[in-house]
């Protein structure tokens, strides 16, 4: 029987050195050890042996039942990090097949340029305000101090639409309406931006289009100064251009505003880019905003917002802001 | 207006400064230089130089070598293609390493075999004239001190002159002129300044032109002040070279003696003036009155202009129409090769009159443009009329004594108060009493403290300023204002930076509307921004019917309406893509649609979310929905079946929010593709973003999560395609409640062994409670209740 249980443990080494998958380990497992084991069978028989010899015949049946298990274990290890490894081999996957399927889209240019530039005013405590992009001559002109027959009238090149009196409701062809709109309804002090779309009777060619956007901006407070707007359009400049870049005032002309101004930014070769109009908000159009010039006053100013966007990705032709091309609006 | 330095000289002698630093004072005035050309200036390289001999060259006739002495002892041979001077000329000489100014770089080279050390330059070569053809003899050119090889720049008797093309602003109709520019410069640079540096000295007859012509102002509202005086002897030619020369470089074409001067007058002093054949003015009277009703004017165009009421016109002594007052000269008093007597008229207009004129006609012109501004009213008529006189007799024409000088509503200008403390609080400055005077002297606006003694505030803390007649446009302390910070300088005034009480921010609407932006950016759509410009055969091609907005000018003749929709612009947009072969498009867009006014006068303007999937049906329309329904936690969004024009009537619907219609949801009618010329299928989401935006937002209060164990039930429908999913999960929610916790359709069957029309709808219900573990039992009566609701309330069978 010692000799039994000795060649049984023999015969384990063999065949668990033989085993190829975990299936075949269980089946063995249970040949091994089980219930119809030579070892079982062994220990079933220790009783029969004579008293002197069952103490070292059940130690050398328990030591070759360790023994076993362990090889077991060890052989299940082996198995499972085979059987890991083949899996893993089987699963092999090239990850660069799957790039490119999905992709975030993108914000159009003016936008990303309209919200820049909302959120640096709304820093420096300013609101956003909007209005329509159809107006009447009121909001448009009169308001603004623009009379019919002004000079500068004819020079906004307005495109009108067939409602009302002949050239009484028209695109809008600056933002500045919003201007009115929001003193009539809103008492100072007042500090917005006004972003929208713009319209003028221009032919769309590489540095125009007959709509295009801009921002306007309107302060009402008690004793604001032409200071206060040069200042304000300077630190402007500086936080959506950067340090560097700075800002000047030129004399000019709008009819709402007087004092008027131009306002330039420095280029890096010294030179000076005009951005847009400016000014301390004229008495006539407080007045007519119903708002007393004699206590409040105010400054605005307005540009194009395209014409960033255009600068900033250095566009040469305005015309794709409209063309809607994906090659171009992907790129953003 | 153009302007150059040498003119501007003759008004103010002591103007100095480099080109480039003028440009900054001009632009620092407000008249901001658009161009500035330097005429004139010879490049460097460019030496004087003898013509020793003159030799035919062997190989070629078309060019002759030329022998050339720079005064150092040498000779250079040149190979030059012209044939015009002599031996013993001067002549230019480019000497090799010189850059011509088109950018020719000039060396030493071999031309048919012989050598060429340089060229010789023609005056178009230097940039001095227009003379190509022909080498630029310097023999009587050249300064007496010059010598062979000088640089030619030095050597040359001959002034380099600065030309700037200035814009000038709507308000500043003195600024139309020379003088009026001259004006500004020099306050500006603090030199003297003097409009009647020009001698006028005129010889004239012994007529008198109140024998002659009457001029009568019978409405006094159109014209301020009437100048009139006859030159006679006038022989219509052709101007002097100087004349001619400036007027070329002004930008103004030369036409014929009499109007060369008219229009030199204009840009040198800022008043427009017109001319009529004495002789065929009927009674040689001048009338000045408004049009009446019905009268017309054939114009010196050449066009039959009907008149209107409001029109400034001149008539005759038979009080016919001869001209359209200050806009354009009537055809049967024009001045001819045959004319000899001339009428002169300066006049001043009244400006509105002009403008309405103008527009209606669509006439502008230099003069009426000065007109439209307000010129002079003052004494600048009178030096006008006499400068055109002089210039005029310069050529032959002999005046006669004195002229007419009627008058009409000429401007009034009261002194105008100015508070110290009202400009430096508009300005941001602290300028004392003197400093504001000293500016508004140094641009011819007096100041007086004392023009009322009686009002005279303590320590001149007032002033009073009287308006010049240039300056028609100033007629408030804020214009007097915007001139002492011109003068003071824009970039004099300190910077500061002003903070409102209340903080900045953008509004919810604003918010959310960024929020549904960057969703759709997320779920991989592209932002379009087509014009909002259509043509009607868009709307048709699009099934809309709806009244479109009609342009009264378009740009583009065809794209003459305002879009009612963004559906077509996307069409466009995709079939554009489509056919540069860019595929796979999802687009998205939020613009402004407009639809006719309701009751008032402008339109029906709204802010609108189209979304556009290119190649993609309408449940993909519907997950777009389902998007921006949680990004924005919209309440009760709800989809109503329903056939949107320009949609496919089967698979499209309604969509509403709280009860309210916010838009469609679904395809694109195919036949609508078609007619876009878009290939494949679109799914389309339009929303008003305005009613989205306003709605009432979901309930958002905390709800406590069950710790404890659910159970799932599957429940699947044959469901007719006349119910709705939608009502069928209403039906579950309502009998669930409240053990029913999640509800969702996953998975829908058509086909064997379903009859035609009948789909499944596989549901699956998950129950669950706060405060219990539910027993078998319990999950049984909560699917049987749901079950048996369904069946009762739809008439419709349980899948088993």
């Amino acid at each position: 029987m010692i000799e039994a249980v000795r060649e049984s443990a023999t015969q384990a080494h063999a065949l668990l050195a033989e085993v190829r998958d975990l299936e075949a380990l269980v089946k063995l497992d249970s040949e091994l050890l089980g219930k119809h084991s030579a070892l079982t069978l062994a220990k079933s028989q220790i009783g029969a042996l004579p008293p002197n010899e069952r103490r070292e015949a059940g130690r050398l049946v328990n030591e070759v039942r360790a023994e076993i298990q362990t090889a077991i274990a060890s052989t299940r290890r082996r198995l499972e990090l085979a059987a890991h490894k083949q899996q893993l081999e089987t699963e092999r996957l090239d990850l660069s097949e799957f790039r490119h399927r999905v992709r975030r889209g993108s914000l159009h240019l003016v936008t990303q340029a309209r919200d820049r530039l909302e959120d640096v005013f709304v820093g420096m405590g300013f609101t956003v305000a909007e209005g329509p992009e159809v107006e009447s001559a009121w909001y448009n002109f009169e308001a603004l101090n623009i009379d019919e027959w002004h000079p500068a009238r004819g020079s906004f090149d307005t495109i009108f639409v067939e409602l009302g009196e002949p050239e009484e409701v028209m695109l809008r062809s600056h933002t500045s309406p919003v201007q009115v709109r929001t003193m009539e309804t809103q008492s100072p002090p007042i500090y917005i931006v006004a972003p929208g779309r713009t319209f003028r009777t221009d032919t769309a060619d590489a540095t125009h289009l007959p709509a295009f956007n801009q921002i306007e901006g309107l302060v009402v407070d008690k004793g604001v100064t032409m200071g206060d707007l040069a200042g304000t359009m300077a630190e402007f400049v500086r936080t959506f251009f950067g340090e560097d870049v700075k800002s000047r005032l030129r004399p000019s002309y709008f009819p709402f505003t007087e004092p008027s101004a131009e306002f330039d930014i420095s280029r890096t070769d010294g030179t000076w880019l005009e951005m847009g109009g400016c000014g301390m908000v004229h008495p006539n159009v407080l007045r007519n905003c119903g708002i007393d010039p004699d206590i409040w006053q105010g400054f605005a100013f307005g540009f194009g917002i395209d014409r960033l966007a255009v600068l900033r990705h250095k566009l040469d032709d305005i015309r794709e802001l409209v063309n809607n091309d994906v090659r171009f609006l992907r790129q953003f | 207006m153009k302007v150059s330095l040498s003119w501007l000289r003759e008004f103010a002698p002591d103007i100095s400064g480099s080109p480039n630093e003028l440009s900054e004072t001009l632009s620092g005035l407000g008249l901001t230089v658009e161009a500035m050309t330097v005429v004139g200036e010879i490049v460097a390289g460019v030496v004087v130089a003898k013509v020793v001999n003159l030799r035919p060259h062997g190989g070629a006739d078309r060019i002759q070598l030329v022998d050339l002495d720079c005064g150092d002892g040498e000779l250079r041979q040149v190979c030059c293609g012209a044939f015009n001077m002599a031996v013993g000329d001067l002549v230019p000489l480019a000497t090799p390493g010189t850059v011509m100014p088109n950018g020719l770089k000039i060396a030493e080279r071999k031309m048919r075999g012989e050598l060429s050390q340089g060229m010789c330059c023609s005056a178009a070569e230097l940039g001095v004239s227009d003379d190509h053809e022909n080498i630029l003899i310097l023999n009587d050119r050249l300064v007496a001190s010059a010598k062979l090889g000088a640089p030619l720049g030095q050597a040359l008797d001959h002034e380099v002159d600065v030309w700037w093309d200035l814009e000038v602003n709507a308000n500043r109709p003195d600024a139309m002129s020379v003088a009026g520019i001259a004006r500004d410069l020099s306050a500006a640079l603090d030199v003297s300044f003097c409009n009647n540096s020009i001698e006028i000295s005129i010889t004239n007859n012994a007529e008198l032109v109140e024998d002659l012509i009457t001029v009568e102002i019978q409405d006094p509202s159109v014209c301020g002040r009437f100048l009139a005086t006859v030159l006679r002897n006038v022989k219509v030619g052709s101007s002097p070279t100087w004349l001619a020369d400036r007027l070329v470089a002004a930008g103004m074409r030369p036409v014929n003696s009499i109007v060369d001067i008219s229009n030199y007058v204009m840009l040198e002093l800022g008043q427009p003036s017109h001319t009529f054949d004495l002789a065929t003015i009927n009674g040689a009277t001048l009338g000045v009155r408004r049009a009446r009703e019905g009268e017309t004017l054939l114009t010196l165009d050449g066009v039959a202009r009907q008149l209107h009421t409001s029109d400034a016109v001149i008539c005759n002594g038979a009080d016919e129409v001869i001209s359209l007052a200050g806009v354009m000269g009537g055809a049967s008093t024009e001045i001819s090769a045959a004319t000899t007597d001339v009428l002169l008229e300066v006049a001043w207009w009244d400006p509105p009159t002009i403008s309405r004129t103008v527009k209606r006609l669509n006439l502008a012109s230099e003069a009426s443009t000065r007109f439209r501004r307000g010129a002079d009213w003052g004494d600048n008529m009178e030096r006008a009329l006499h400068r055109f006189v002089q210039l005029a007799t310069q050529l032959g024409a002999v005046a006669v004594t004195g002229h007419l000088d009627v008058a009409g509503d000429i401007p009034q200008r009261t002194p105008v108060k100015v508070r110290r403390d009202k400009i430096n609080g508009l300005l941001g400055t602290n300028l004392s009493s003197a400093a504001i005077a000293g500016h508004l002297n140094s641009i011819g606006f007096q100041t007086q403290q004392d023009v009322h003694p009686h009002q005279v505030a303590p320590d001149g803390e007032e002033l009073w300023v009287n308006i010049p007649t240039w300056r028609w446009d100033a007629t408030t302390e804020t214009d007097i204002a915007e001139e002492v910070a011109r003068l003071h300088g824009y970039e004099n005034i300190a910077k500061t930076v002003r903070r409102g009480q209340l903080p900045g921010g953008l509004n919810e609407y604003q918010l959310q509307r960024r929020q549904i932006r960057q969703s759709l950016v997320g779920y991989g759509c592209d932002e379009t921004m087509p014009m909002p410009f259509l043509e009607p055969q868009d709307l048709a091609n699009a099934q809309i019917t709806v009244n479109a907005l009609k342009l009264s000018n378009p740009v583009v003749a065809a794209q003459s309406l305002l879009r009612p929709s963004l559906l077509p612009g996307q069409l466009k947009a995709i079939a554009y893509n489509q056919s540069h072969r860019n595929y796979e498009l999802s687009f998205f867009e939020v613009g402004h649609v407009f639809l006719p006014p309701r009751d008032q006068l402008l339109p029906d303007e709204r802010e609108f979310l189209g979304v556009a999937l290119a190649g993609q049906e309408a449940p993909q329309a519907v997950e777009v929905l389902d998007l921006l329904e949680t990004t924005l936690a919209l309440p009760n969004v709800v989809l109503r079946p329903s056939e949107p024009p320009g949609m496919h009537a089967t698979r499209s619907a309604e969509v509403l929010v709280a009860g309210k219609v916010a838009g469609v949801v679904g395809e694109v009618d195919p036949v609508v593709l078609a007619n876009f010329s878009v290939a494949g299928r679109v799914g389309w989401l339009e929303l008003d973003l305005g009613v989205l935006l306003d709605a009432p937002r979901r309930n958002r209060k905390y709800r406590a999560v069950s710790k404890l164990p659910s159970s799932d039930v599957d429940l699947a429908f044959e469901v007719p395609d006349s119910v709705s999913a939608a009502a069928i999960e209403m039906t579950l929610q309502k009998a669930g409640a409240p053990l029913l916790v999640q509800l969702a359709l996953f998975d829908v069957y058509r086909g064997e062994p379903l009859p035609q029309g009948v789909r499944s709808l596989a549901f699956r219900l998950r129950f669950q409670a706060h405060d219990r573990t539910l027993t078998d039992a319990e999950v049984a009566n909560a699917r049987q209740a749901c079950i048996d609701e369904v069946l009762k309330r739809h008439s419709i069978k349980l899948r088993s």
